[in-house]
């Protein structure tokens, strides 16, 4: 991205990666309330908002892992966002004066999880998806054990806060907002951040110019599962309780939501505002097909048709960067 | 360790690993119930490992050429949906499905190649087609398995239980075409040293498409073994088989890089990841450990595996 820099303001735009998952969102939205005849736009933003914010951050955290190259995804999302909201929600026995102890329940899971992850990657010597894959199941396990079947409501304060609305949009996404904000700062402006990156880029290059690539990796990982039992809290507090499948869609649209935000899978390249981009643009694109009034199964195939498009429009554009 | 590397060379160890694993948790089922040591008892316990050695060989052959595939959990409840819907009810048009399923699957493999794609994003993105072509197909469980699938599902060779024969035929097969064939080694040698087998005259398209094939193939035949057993189908039937086979991979001594994987391996490793899951029923504990014991089985080995990678490199 360093080579050549377009003159003009509006070709350095069109060069940012996130652009296109903010175009999208945007041109379905526009679809989608053509075809209503400009009912219930608002409502659908809201709503997008609303179920983006999730998405957003496990995102944030995957974001981070898969930066750092080839191999790097973590696959425990699911489990420990499952694990946390189950924890807390338990601890917390729907208590507002527990919220505290409860969150900070759910952190300990997670950190627990990364730490417990990057301690596979470290001392077996594994790739991380296998290490992650292993964990999971364990997590998942773990999670089924303290649930046993129970859907135990959030405190009431919790649920009010994870549903409250600030003029129009919801007071939970305003925060992921400013946590993407904060997370964007310190992916560009930290040595954290920088670290990663270089990590991505030639983790032999990294070490040599002085940066502690072991940290760096433990760092993340922890990060994300951090993430993930935020997620998880936030989304029990949501929906009313934690559930065993809370996770399940998490797996998959995690990777996606990185991926059509602009961020490259090969690792040493990420951005954060394409998260929140591609987060409603796959929240838009299901309502739009719903409103068409698309069945299930073709609302899943064109999701899956879609990603591969961005995907083989995003790498030819990486290629012309390179060439 | 390093008295037991002297024993027998690490390199022996790794290769005996899956056997090991594999011995190592049937004889804790046999101790734990004898009963299970007999024909029928090793039926029932291995029954449901035959569409997961399957699916198990067909990730084995992406990660032959060092990708990875997110889609074969839902491309087996899609090729299920159409053995217990196109193929019963016409036959003709169930085989034809079941070919253009193969043939997508190649295709996916042209594309991840020619676009220089990241495997595991466009196979995340097909995973989604796949279950939408599944609950387009049969939206709420049924169907009905064909017959005579039926029937070679429930066969009962004498002396030994089925899913033992079917296991050695497909790892033997399997084993001879990739380890022992001269094109084996070429698409082995794609994930090795992509750029020596290409000078060396192989097109890297022609080794893509034949491996991805192949992967589509043995999808087919999980999704069938699947319903020969369950004999009704499901679009969810089988999502998990996407983890669980890249588990049954690694678990039979395949790596992420260079090519290397073993088809022998791999099945053991698919077998030793349902016993897992029995292997608690019988204990008495808590079924819902059941996943948790298969991380645990993955970790134990990984674990073992890399004692004996640190043991090789201490030796001369």
């Amino acid at each position: 991205m360093t080579g050549s820099r377009p003159a003009s303001a509006l070709g350095r735009l069109a060069l940012q990666p996130w652009l296109w998952a903010w175009l999208g969102a945007l041109a379905v939205w526009l679809a989608t309330i053509a075809f209503t005849r400009g009912q219930g736009a608002g409502e659908v933003l809201t709503a997008a908002f609303t179920f983006g914010t999730f998405f957003v951050i496990v995102a944030i955290g995957q974001m981070f892992v898969v930066t750092l190259g080839p191999g790097n995804v973590d696959l425990s999302i699911p489990a420990t966002m499952t694990l946390a909201g189950t924890v807390a929600m338990k601890l917390m026995d729907g208590d507002n004066g527990m919220l505290a102890v409860g969150l900070l329940a759910a952190l300990g899971c997670g950190l627990a999880v990364g730490v417990f992850n990057y301690g596979l990657i470290r001392l077996l010597a594994i790739p991380p998806i296998i290490a992650t894959l292993s964990s999971s199941f364990l997590v998942q396990s773990t999670a089924i054990w303290t649930n046993r079947g129970l859907r135990i409501k959030p405190p009431s304060a919790l649920a009010d806060f994870a549903t409250a609305k600030l003029g129009g949009l919801p007071a939970l996404a305003l925060c992921v907002i400013a946590l993407a904000g904060v997370m964007h700062i310190v992916l560009t402006r930290t040595p954290y951040g920088r670290a990663v990156i270089a990590v991505g880029q030639n983790p032999r290059a990294a070490r040599f110019a002085g940066v502690d690539v072991d940290r760096t990796r433990f760092v993340t990982y922890v990060q994300a599962a951090l993430f993930a039992a935020l997620c998880g809290f936030c989304l029990a507090g949501f929906s009313g309780g934690a559930a065993l499948n809370m996770g399940e869609e998490y797996l998959l649209s995690s990777i996606a939501v990185v991926v059509i935000g602009g961020t490259s899978v090969a690792g040493g390249f990420a951005n954060v505002p394409g998260l929140w981009g591609a987060a409603l643009f796959l929240f838009l694109l299901v309502t739009m097909l719903n409103t068409f009034g698309l069945g299930a199964g073709i609302r899943l195939i064109l999701t899956g048709l879609i990603i591969i498009a961005v995907i083989v429009i995003a790498g030819s554009s990486s290629r012309k960067r390179e060439g | 360790m390093s008295a037991l590397a002297r024993l027998a060379p690490p390199r022996l160890l790794r290769a005996l690993l899956p056997a090991v694993s594999l011995a190592a948790i049937l004889a804790a089922i046999f101790w734990l119930q004898p009963r299970t040591a007999s024909y029928f008892g090793l039926n029932l316990l291995l029954n449901l490992s035959i569409p997961i050695a399957l699916a198990t060989i067909a990730q084995m052959f992406i990660l032959c050429v060092n990708d990875l595939d997110l889609s074969i959990g839902g491309y087996v409840s899609l090729t299920a949906c159409i053995t217990a819907t196109w193929l019963n009810d016409t036959p003709a048009l169930g085989v034809l499905a079941l070919l253009l399923c193969v043939v997508a699957y190649a295709a996916m493999g042209a594309l991840i190649h020619l676009r220089q794609l990241p495997s595991i994003v466009v196979t995340l993105g097909m995973s989604f087609v796949w279950l939408g072509l599944a609950v387009l197909l049969l939206p709420t469980p049924g169907g009905q398995a064909p017959d005579w699938l039926r029937a070679l599902m429930t066969l009962k060779p004498p002396y030994v239980p089925f899913p033992i024969v079917a296991a050695v035929v497909f790892a033997l097969v399997v084993h001879v075409g990739l380890m022992r064939s001269a094109y084996g080694v070429v698409l082995r040698g794609a994930g090795g040293n992509p750029r020596a087998v290409e000078r060396a005259g192989w097109s890297l398209l022609h080794v893509k498409l034949t491996l991805y094939a192949l992967a589509g193939l043995f999808g087919v035949l999980a999704g069938m073994a699947l319903v020969g057993l369950t004999t009704s189908a499901d679009a969810n039937i089988a999502l998990r088989y996407t983890l669980l086979s890249i588990a049954g991979v690694i678990l039979g001594g395949g790596e992420f890089v260079g090519g290397r994987v073993s088809p022998i391996g791999a099945v053991m490793g698919a077998m030793t990841l349902t016993l897992a899951g029995s292997f608690l029923s019988f204990l008495r504990l808590n079924p819902d450990w059941q996943i948790g014991a298969q991380g645990a089985i993955l970790i134990l080995v990984l674990a073992l595996r890399a004692l004996i990678n640190r043991a090789e490199r201490r030796a001369p």
